[in-house]
């Protein structure tokens, strides 16, 4: 199976790779995946006063696919509002990177790590856990 | 050197040109069918396939008469397994193979249970090899067949086959072997060993794709299986269908070569095999699966723990290896060879296989180490498990979502 060139791009010159302290209120952690699935994603994002997520960081374990969907994803919530990033879909992975049917999981794991981080950073500064409905597959 | 570098020797052998040279005049000069007997144009194909079932029967210890010619060794496969229930159905239901078996092997096993046959499928210790004293547990009076691959195709184990073949005999039954990845890498002789049927095929020993043969033992006992292609009866009548003329030659020529170099070829690929394997094994959390010892002479199967073998492919992108990942198939299911080792999904998931060939050389090994140690480097930089590992983090202790 060929990659596009996005996928190959992100895989090779990954962005945002790295930690954030995980103990600051301000930084906000999703661990998503099973490493007997083949796939775990660590998205970490951190924001500030205004709501606005500054800095964001992966990492992951898992295919090509897997790494670039969590590359992609901390590109595009660094400078969005906490709010807005809840709004990424996965489908919007899929169609940057042109991930093929068989990948679609690795997108829907970024969505989810997303999510993760936002409700691990709203837990942590005495909000209520977003509830989730299952994303689509 | 040329990049990629081939390093899959188990999924296929490039053609050695020895091979090709041998074959192109049949596919011209030298058309004709091998079954018409009333022309010379016949007779030319028939000798090219006469000196071809030579070549193969020496390379085991057969005969020419046992050797049947066939599409490859899936088709052996399945010729033997329900051959031989067809034809001893009579004397009894029940069938022994391994769970590590190739899945020719194992769904010609599965069609053979939808016609009323009794499988067990023996499970194999930690090292990939079964245990001798559960087969014998396993057999019965009504054992009709026990079939045992002699390599294994994904950690390159091999089973004690000598020793398997004595305990069918012992219960009256015909003892099968799928030798595809054996034969021709290292020595294999259907008398020492006691085997009454072995499939092969010649695109794993540097011939042609599409063509392999069954052996099919004529005395002692005298074995016999039901065709499962109808036709002209061609093949003793127990394989139908027009000879596939330069296959079969180019497969009598892969087993005369084999048969010549076999030897110093397994020791310099065993050579290079250690040196990648000991090279590769340096690396922190490596762990080599199956026996080492009982192993084809070109074969390594390293999991590199906290990496995911097709992210870690795609680093290797100059290497054309492969892993025991679930991504690498449309399944989503780890390789089940591995997991039948006992290795966990993680572990499984984390595997590469080297194939080392007749092709391969030492600076291709080089190079293959190097390229594959900045890889699992590069990939543990990404990988949240290293990092957990690094800190000490007890990754069991962690309740994963499954998704």
């Amino acid at each position: 199976m060929a990659y596009s060139d996005k996928v190959i791009d992100h895989y090779t010159n990954p962005r945002n790779v790295g930690t954030l302290d995980k103990s600051s209120h301000k930084v906000g952690t999703g661990l998503v995946g099973a490493p007997e699935c083949g796939d775990v994603m660590r998205l970490q994002i951190q924001v500030d006063d205004n709501n606005i997520i500054t800095d964001a960081k992966f990492k992951t374990f898992g295919c090509g696919s897997a790494i670039a969907s969590s590359s992609l994803a901390t590109e595009w919530l660094k400078g969005k509002s906490v709010d807005d990033a809840m709004k990424i879909d996965n489908m919007d992975i899929v169609e940057e990177l042109a991930l093929p049917p068989v990948k679609i999981h690795c997108s829907v794991l970024a969505e989810d790590a997303i999510k993760a981080a936002i409700n691990d950073f709203r837990v942590k500064n005495g909000m209520e856990p977003i509830v989730l409905e299952k994303s689509h597959h | 050197m040329n990049i990629p570098i081939y390093l899959d020797n188990n999924a296929t052998t490039p053609m050695d040109p020895r091979v090709l040279e041998a074959m192109l005049p049949y596919f011209n000069e030298k058309f004709g069918n091998a079954a018409s007997r009333n022309h010379p144009f016949g007779w030319v194909a028939e000798e090219g396939v006469d000196y071809a079932r030579e070549q193969v029967a020496k390379l085991i210890g057969a005969t020419e008469k046992e050797i049947i010619f066939t599409s490859g060794a899936t088709e052996s496969d399945n010729l033997a397994i329900k051959g031989v229930f067809e034809m001893y159905k009579e004397k009894g239901n029940h069938i022994i193979t391994a769970v590590t078996e190739h899945k020719a092997v194992l769904d010609a096993c599965k069609h053979v249970e939808k016609l009323g046959g009794r499988v067990t499928y023996l499970p194999v210790k930690e090292d990939g090899l079964i245990d001798l004293a559960e087969l014998e547990a396993a057999m019965s009076s009504e054992t009709i067949l026990v079939s045992i691959m002699y390599g294994n195709n994904e950690i390159g184990v091999i089973q004690p086959v000598k020793e398997i073949a004595a305990i069918a005999h012992k219960y009256g039954a015909l003892f099968m072997t799928d030798a595809t990845q054996a034969v021709g890498k290292i020595p294999v002789n259907v008398i020492a060993d006691g085997i009454d049927l072995l499939a092969l095929s010649a695109h794993k020993m540097y011939g042609p794709k599409g063509v392999g043969a069954l052996y099919v033992r004529r005395k002692g006992p005298r074995v016999k299986v039901t065709a499962q292609m109808d036709g002209g009866g061609h093949e003793r009548g127990m394989r139908s269908g027009t000879l596939n003329v330069p296959g079969i030659v180019g497969l009598g020529k892969a087993c005369e070569l084999a048969g010549l170099e076999m030897e110093s070829e397994a020791k310099r690929l065993s050579a290079l095999r250690d040196k990648l394997q000991n090279a590769l094994t340096v690396l922190e959390e490596s762990y080599v699966n199956g026996n080492v010892e009982h192993r084809l002479p070109h074969v390594a199967n390293i999991s590199f723990k906290y990496v995911e073998g097709e992210g870690l492919m795609m680093a290797m992108k100059d290497l054309a290896v492969s892993s025991g990942s679930a991504c690498t198939s449309a399944s989503l299911e780890p390789s089940y060879v591995l997991k039948s080792l006992g290795l966990s999904d993680d572990l499984a998931h984390s595997s590469i296989r080297f194939g080392l060939g007749r092709f391969t050389t030492e600076e291709e090994v080089d190079y293959a180490i190097e390229v594959t140690k900045k890889s699992v480097n590069h990939l543990r930089e990404l990988s949240p498990l290293w990092e957990m590992f690094k800190e000490g983090i007890d990754l069991d202790s962690i309740e994963w979502a499954e998704h």
